[in-house]
């Protein structure tokens, strides 16, 4: 099951970055991963957060422009080539990586989770399950 | 069923309209050699008379007169009646310099309401509308001008003026107000305003709109249409003539009419002063025919238009006017290259995006840069970047073919432009010429 990612315009000037996580924080939104995507004038923020209703709603009140895309969370093995048995697999499905970034389980898990956006979603999910991945869906992310 | 407020005027035979205007011209030019001694000085300079205007084929012998005349007269060189007979002032926004302060009596007042009466009637407007008024009050001479004509024509009106978005929006819900007046930038923000509350164009009572004091495109017209789910009316005027209602749209919308029984329009060519025949670009040139505390003579409005007397299907027999391109005065010169905004906002709304914009000019090294700042919107945003780029690149492009200039574009985060409440700011030029 995908699970969504928010996805945020920002311009690229001190203090953008710094406002809108101001702007979580008081809503008591909890960040589970993060990665920026950049130019030399603007941004995209994107996040797995704790309750996506909620971040769209705050974001949308305070101006920001916001869009939800569909990510694959899977659960990277802590060995030695983990993240490699993963990708191998996504290469021999031939899954597009579109980009990825990583992400802890948890408070109480010691575990990392690799988000990934693939230009083929359900291909990649079905081959991943099939290989033996652990795949986090949308309800898994909020109780983390 | 078209409707007018003053048909003998509005419909009047070319006939009659040119006998009247010759007579008031007469009279005109006469009170003026006895009132206005700036200006008659000007005559006696270039060596004309009452005398030598019989009619109004005879008004290329009179000077011209420009905005640097009414700074050099400022404040009351140009009065053209006592000022135990003058009751009010307007003055101009000053953003490209001195102020112009413009004279009223109660019969100026009187024939301006008038001409908005005229404008709104042409919208549509009757006894049983409610016309909110969402132009500035003030020194500005929008608010004004439409209150009274809003009187005129027995509207219920609501002097709002502008600013205080939300509270605009809960009048015209509470009061189901049916004829907006504002700047087409402000009616543009109160657009997207509704849309944020999830009104669409069948929840806002409005039916018509007047909007004028700044330079709009088609586009925006357009935009603003379907928004608000309205009929969206061009008004024009200065406040050296009056103010807006020196001409207006009807139903056609293809051109305002002239109120020409008040305010005689020539069109000349800005370089050599000649005369234009009716149906070629030029400078738009007036004279006022009736005003009394600001009389001016041949008044050149920087305006770039063109005259049409093609027959209107509206039955009005005034001169139409094409929206002017826009006021020379916004006109930016970039690289060599005539700007103007109302072109940068077409390509814009043309791809999608709001009017709201800024555009940005400065000198670099010697050579003019120009920047465009753009708004993102929901609909325009998504999380590939690459997608976003190629967005921005053909906004370049766009550009590029409107303006035969290389632009550089830049999104900004939504609100980031500020929001005009009267005139929107949509130049900011940092050249040091």
């Amino acid at each position: 099951m995908a699970i969504r990612q928010i996805s945020v315009f920002l311009e690229n000037r001190p203090g953008m970055l710094d406002a809108m996580t101001g702007v979580l924080a008081e809503a008591g939104i909890d960040i589970r991963a993060l990665s920026l995507a950049e130019t030399k004038d603007f941004g995209i923020v994107r996040m797995i957060v704790d309750d996506v209703y909620e971040t769209t709603t705050v974001l949308k009140e305070n101006g920001y422009v916001n869009s939800l895309t569909p990510v694959i969370a899977v659960l990277i093995p802590d060995e030695v080539g983990g993240l490699h048995t993963v990708l191998e697999t996504l290469t021999i499905a031939q899954v597009n990586v579109e980009y990825m970034y990583a992400s802890l389980a948890g408070k109480k898990e010691d575990k990392a989770y690799m988000i990934f956006r693939v230009g083929e979603t359900e291909r990649a999910e079905n081959a991943l399950r099939r290989a033996g991945f652990e795949i986090a869906d949308q309800d898994m992310i909020e109780l983390m | 069923m078209e409707r007018y407020f003053q048909p003998e005027m509005e419909c009047a035979s070319r006939e009659d309209m040119v006998a009247l205007q010759n007579e008031k011209l007469k009279k005109q030019v006469q009170h003026v050699w006895e009132n206005v001694p700036y200006y008659r000085a000007k005559m006696e300079e270039k060596g004309v008379t009452p005398d030598d205007i019989q009619s109004i084929d005879d008004l290329y012998k009179l000077p011209l007169i420009s905005k640097k005349d009414l700074r050099e007269a400022y404040p009351y060189g140009l009065m053209g009646a006592p000022l135990r007979d003058c009751v009010r002032i307007h003055s101009t926004s000053g953003t490209t310099g001195k102020r112009v302060v413009a004279f009223y009596t109660q019969n100026d007042i009187d024939l301006w309401e008038d001409c908005c009466a005229r404008a709104l009637v042409a919208a549509g407007a009757t006894k049983d509308d409610v016309c909110q008024v969402s132009y500035g009050f003030g020194l500005f001479t929008g608010g004004a001008g439409l209150n009274g004509g809003s009187h005129k024509v027995g509207c219920l009106t609501i002097p709002m003026s502008s600013g205080n978005t939300d509270r605009q929006i809960m009048f015209i819900e509470d009061l189901q107000a049916t004829i907006l007046c504002a700047t087409p930038s402000y009616a543009a923000y109160l657009g997207e305003r509704f849309k944020e509350l999830g009104m669409g164009p069948d929840d806002i009572p409005l039916k018509a709109g007047i909007f004028g004091a700044e330079a709009w495109s088609e586009e925006m017209r357009q935009d603003i249409q379907n928004t608000l789910g309205i009929k969206a009316y061009d008004i024009y005027g200065l406040t050296e003539l009056s103010g807006p209602g020196v001409s207006f749209e009807c139903s056609e919308q293809t051109g305002m009419h002239v109120n020409e029984d008040h305010f005689l329009p020539e069109i000349i060519d800005p370089d050599t002063e000649e005369v234009l025949p009716v149906g070629t670009e030029g400078e738009l040139v007036f004279t006022s025919l009736d005003k009394e505390g600001f009389p001016l003579l041949r008044y050149r409005t920087r305006d770039i238009c063109v005259l049409s007397r093609a027959k209107c299907s509206c039955g009005r027999t005034l001169i139409k006017m094409k929206k002017p391109k826009g006021r020379s005065d916004d006109m930016l010169i970039i690289r060599g290259v005539n700007v103007f905004p109302s072109q940068i906002e077409a390509v814009l709304i043309n791809q999608g995006y709001q009017a709201n914009y800024q555009i940005l000019v400065d000198r670099v090294n010697n050579t003019d840069t120009l920047e465009v700042l753009v708004e993102m919107t929901p609909e325009m945003f998504t999380d590939n970047l690459g997608e976003i780029n190629a967005r921005q690149r053909k906004i370049v492009e766009g550009l590029k073919s409107m303006l035969g200039l290389k632009a550089k574009v830049t999104l900004v985060a939504p609100k980031t432009i500020t929001r005009s409440e009267g005139k929107a700011v949509r130049v900011v030029d940092k050249r040091k010429i």
